[in-house]
């Protein structure tokens, strides 16, 4: 480490160093990583096998001996570069004289990176003030914790001045974890009548050189517990490997987990359609969870809280003439043009989730989340929550639910996250837990802060509590609508207290805790149409069409651009995003001259419509919707393209779908040169 | 992502510059070529000679019947200037695909063709233009061809001491049509290959055909083969001069594009060029 008065001559220093490095062997692909000979990374690790996890449901065994039609697909999930758009930054500032150490750090959770400094300083936690500022983004690349935080606040302890560092870009890409980086062996088995019977899955999770902070729970419970998808699928036997490879971290990275489940599962609906002559959207209705069965568990034994499958579907088909499409790709084809169509039915778990589960599966952390509701003398709110928003706009969502709860302007309201000396113990901002979780402590918080506005509201009337209702933004007697005590005018006298009713605290304040009893498990259908040029191996999309059910929106706006970031963030993935390592270890994506995530002039509009089915597992009946979009797109995007090729015999290509690939696979069909 | 240290020193005028330029020195006009080799310390001067502010190596001017472009103009200038887009609607054309609008604002025609990236959109066009570059140092000035400029990957036929100060573009043959066509790299944005295309007709036949390729091999190269044209009236002799044309050339290999797929496209880019070029002739 080199610490300097400026960024600039701390870059000089660097190239004073002479590092003779003793090059080991490497290993970059996870599969191979487990094969014989391979080098191993760890000496406690023989076959660079971190953990070999396993979920069964039903009889997998004896569904895959006993059915008709069984289609196997190897499937690699591309290494992705999170890519936010803030690099991760760490200012740390120690003071000797009270002991205490404040540091900035691009946090998604500010609680548990506060926790994590204090093991690696060996502070006391009360001692440690961690801050996150306006957070440029994060993707899932925030959430864990790294050397740096600990480096400059190190740094800060032995000089007692401030120390900052910032990474640059190629930095961030070499350094700070990457997503996905599975190969995937799949069989899918069923009737020929389009009734899937079991689901086989044996997966190695690259986990790169080290397990980062969540890496181990992205492709176990997100991704093997999810293998069932919205469908009945009563045999499922998953066996997961995650794999040490000479690679940086992989950890969790927008949906981790379940977009490699869905993806999965949804290829290999499409082979399975294919092979037994049915139509894909029919076979995927047929298998559909019926919305009667809700709460419904599924083989992987979880259970889901609330669907209406068939609704996302039919709305979305509602949109889209599949028929009328249809027609048209027939009568293409004969003109040598190739189109083709993807449809996704999904579902997905999120809203992390209840403590007691994250417990049972060995996570070290709680997973509640927490808010205190303090109203002002003069009737404005402030809210301090214990999630990280880094993005997604919960400062404006939360504000809704508070300005809505106590009838005032939502101007009245503030939302402030972030800083661990301010906030409640929280677990932060991630899996699409924000709203549903920490936002279900908001309104509890704000229901505890209005029955004690109703007792004052009672006490000031000289009614009885019992005969009080809450309208147009008031407290008032029934029937008496005109005497009523607005918030304001209960918060001015909760908090001079100078006529409070017998027994009641001053003050008008509550805290919140909330933990939730399940999971949510949003859904949806997407569509997509492509035309693919034949001759360069070009993707062009047509249209692209995506219905969700979050649940009820408390700000649509915000909900509509959660799908569409999602959405061209999967399409980057099923397109053209593709981290690529030498056999050396060498990155050689290492730019934004090489990596390419998605520019708005690569990408289409995107057509969004919702259903809505709320959850009974939180007081605001929502779902999560911050990861549906990168969950339901590639698969959507990847199987229209397959669909297109499909006269030419070709019912696979890796992704990204790179035109490269693409006219590859063409060729390879064609049977000329690969 | 910081540079080394180095001087600056803004030229107040072309002998100012000429003067201040050879060994350990760059010059910098837009910037968007040298800058990023300057984080990366790819690029370590010990002097930095800007001259994007020059006056004398701006605009575009009609010279005999082509014209000339100092070479400090702006990609955005090119796209403003009529003059240009009626006598030269390749050169629009194209610098529509270089960068953005940012980098259009900023970067230079002269600045772009000096750091002869192999994959850049613009040299084919000067290779099928014939056009000719002015180069000046302290000791006086030469013209060196496009078509004998373009040396290697980031290499060309100026000397340390040298500054390429103007384009000049000679006359057209009357009623040549001009094509380029050209696949994207999807992160960078530069051509995986790329092809222009000149062809000038009489009576229905060919009397003129030039063609350049891009991003296919380790410098943007003209392709003899397109001669074969001449004296024909096109149509299936197209795709058998695009195939001519790449035969035998040592394409780049690279994550993005092997060899095979990118001499592949170098094919459906010269094809769909020289195709649009003798649409476009009159």
């Amino acid at each position: 480490m080199v610490v300097a008065e400026s960024r600039a001559a701390a870059r000089d220093a660097l190239d004073l160093i002479d590092v003779d490095y003793e090059a080991l062997d490497a290993v970059v692909d996870p599969e191979k990583a487990t094969q014989k000979g391979a080098p191993e990374l760890h000496k406690e690790v023989p076959g660079n096998v971190a953990f070999t996890w396993k979920v069964a449901g039903g009889d997998a065994a004896k569904a895959f001996a006993e059915a008709p039609v069984t289609v196997e697909q190897r499937i690699v999930q591309n290494r992705l570069l999170p890519t936010a758009m803030e690099p991760r930054a760490a200012c740390a500032s120690y003071n000797p004289g009270t002991g205490q150490l404040t540091c900035w750090v691009t946090s998604q959770n500010p609680h548990i990176h506060r926790f994590l400094l204090s093991v690696m300083t060996k502070l006391p936690e009360h001692r440690i003030r961690v801050i996150a500022p306006e957070v440029g983004g994060g993707f899932g690349s925030k959430i864990p914790g790294y050397p740096d935080e600990a480096l400059v606040s190190f740094a800060s302890m032995e000089l007692g001045r401030p120390v900052k560092w910032t990474e640059d870009r190629s930095e961030n890409y070499k350094v700070t974890i990457h997503g996905r980086d599975h190969v995937e062996y799949v069989a899918l088995c069923g009737t020929k009548d389009g009734k899937i019977t079991g689901l086989r899955t044996k997966v190695y999770a690259g986990l790169g050189g080290y397990a980062s902070t969540a890496a181990p729970g992205i492709p176990t419970i997100l991704h093997g517990l999810m293998y069932s998808g919205p469908y009945t699928i009563p045999n499922i036997e998953g066996t997961i490997y995650g794999v040490y490879t000479t690679t940086t971290p992989v950890d969790a990275y927008r949906g981790a987990g379940r977009p490699e489940a869905t993806f999965l599962l949804e290829r290999m609906i499409d082979l399975y359609a294919r092979k037994i002559g049915l139509d894909p959207v029919e076979v995927r209705r047929m298998n559909l969870i019926p919305k009667d069965k809700f709460p419904y568990t599924v083989a992987t034994g979880i259970t889901y809280d609330s669907g209406n499958y068939q609704g996302a579907l039919d709305k979305a088909l509602q949109m889209f003439d599949y028929k009328k499409f249809r027609a048209e790709q027939a009568k293409a084809r004969k003109d040598g043009r190739y189109l083709g169509v993807g449809v996704t039915t999904y579902c997905e778990i999120c809203g992390l989730g209840p403590s007691q589960v994250a417990g049972a599966v060995g996570f070290g952390g709680g997973l509640y989340d927490s808010a205190i509701v303090r109203v002002y003398p003069t009737g404005v709110v402030r809210a301090y929550i214990g999630a990280k928003p880094h993005g997604q706009g919960e400062e404006t969502t939360f504000a809704q639910i508070l300005a809505d709860e106590f009838g005032i302007p939502v101007e009245s309201v503030e939302v402030v996250a972030g800083d661990t000396e301010a906030t409640p113990q929280g677990w932060g901002t991630y899996g699409s837990r924000t709203t549903a979780v920490c936002g279900s402590a908001v309104k509890v918080a704000a229901q505890r802060v209005k029955d004690k506005a109703k007792k004052i509201a009672a006490h000031l009337l000289e009614a009885n509590e019992a005969d009080l209702e809450w309208k147009d933004g008031k407290f008032a007697v029934k029937g008496s609508p005109d005497k009523g005590k607005t918030f304001g005018e209960l918060a001015l006298m909760a908090n001079v207290a100078w006529n409070m009713p017998p027994g009641v605290e001053p003050g008008l304040e509550a805290t919140a805790f909330f933990d939730p009893s399940n999971f949510v498990y949003p859904f949806g259908t997407h569509i997509c149409t492509v035309e693919v040029d034949v001759e360069t191996g070009e993707v062009t999309i047509l249209r692209y069409i995506a219905v969700d059910d979050c649940g009820p929106q408390i700000n649509p706006m915000i909900v509509d651009g959660q799908v569409h970031g999602g959405v061209i963030q999967g399409l980057g993935e099923a397109l053209q995003e593709m981290a690529v390592y030498d056999e050396d270890g060498q990155l050689l994506t290492g730019t934004m001259m090489d990596y390419a995530i998605p520019k708005a002039s690569q990408m289409p509009k995107v057509e969004t419509a919702h259903t809505v089915t709320p959850s009974p597992v939180n007081p605001l009946g929502v779902k999560g919707v911050g990861e549906t979009g990168t969950i339901a797109s590639v698969p959507t995007l990847v199987n229209a393209v397959c669909d297109a090729l499909a006269p030419l015999g070709i019912s696979h290509i890796d992704k990204p779908l790179t035109p490269a690939r693409v006219w590859a696979a063409i060729q390879q069909a064609r049977g000329g040169a690969k | 992502m910081i540079p080394t240290s180095f001087e600056y020193l803004r030229a107040k005028n072309l002998k100012d510059a000429l003067k201040a330029i050879g060994k350990n020195t760059k010059v910098i006009a837009g910037g968007h070529s040298l800058v990023p080799l300057l984080r990366f310390r790819l690029a370590q001067p010990d002097t930095l000679v800007d001259i994007g502010q020059l006056q004398e190596l701006k605009g575009i001017k009609k010279a005999g019947g082509g014209m000339k472009i100092g070479a400090a103009t702006t990609y955005r200038e090119l796209l403003e200037s009529k003059e240009l887009g009626t006598l030269y609607p390749l050169i629009a054309e194209v610098t529509e695909h270089i960068g953005d609008l940012q980098v259009r604002n900023a970067g230079t025609i002269g600045g772009g063709l000096a750091h002869a990236d192999p994959a850049a959109d613009m040299p084919p066009v000067m290779l099928v233009l014939d056009a000719t570059f002015l180069l000046q140092s302290k000791g006086g000035k030469r013209s060196v061809a496009a078509r004998k400029f373009f040396k290697g990957p980031f290499t060309t036929a100026m000397k340390p001491n040298e500054l390429l100060t103007e384009i000049q573009l000679p006359a057209l043959p009357k009623g040549a049509g001009m094509a380029y066509a050209s696949f994207e790299q999807a992160a960078s944005g530069y051509a995986l290959a790329g092809a222009a295309a000149l062809i000038a007709i009489a009576k229905g036949m060919i009397t003129r055909a030039e063609l350049a390729f891009t991003g296919l091999a380790d410098t943007p190269f003209l392709a003899p083969a397109a001669a074969k044209l001449v004296g024909t009236s096109g149509d299936e002799l197209i795709s058998q001069v695009a195939a001519a044309a790449v035969a035998g050339v040592e394409a780049n290999d690279d994550i993005h594009a092997g060899p095979e797929y990118r001499t592949h496209l170098a094919t459906v880019a010269a094809r769909r060029a020289l195709t649009q070029a003798l649409e476009r002739a009159k």
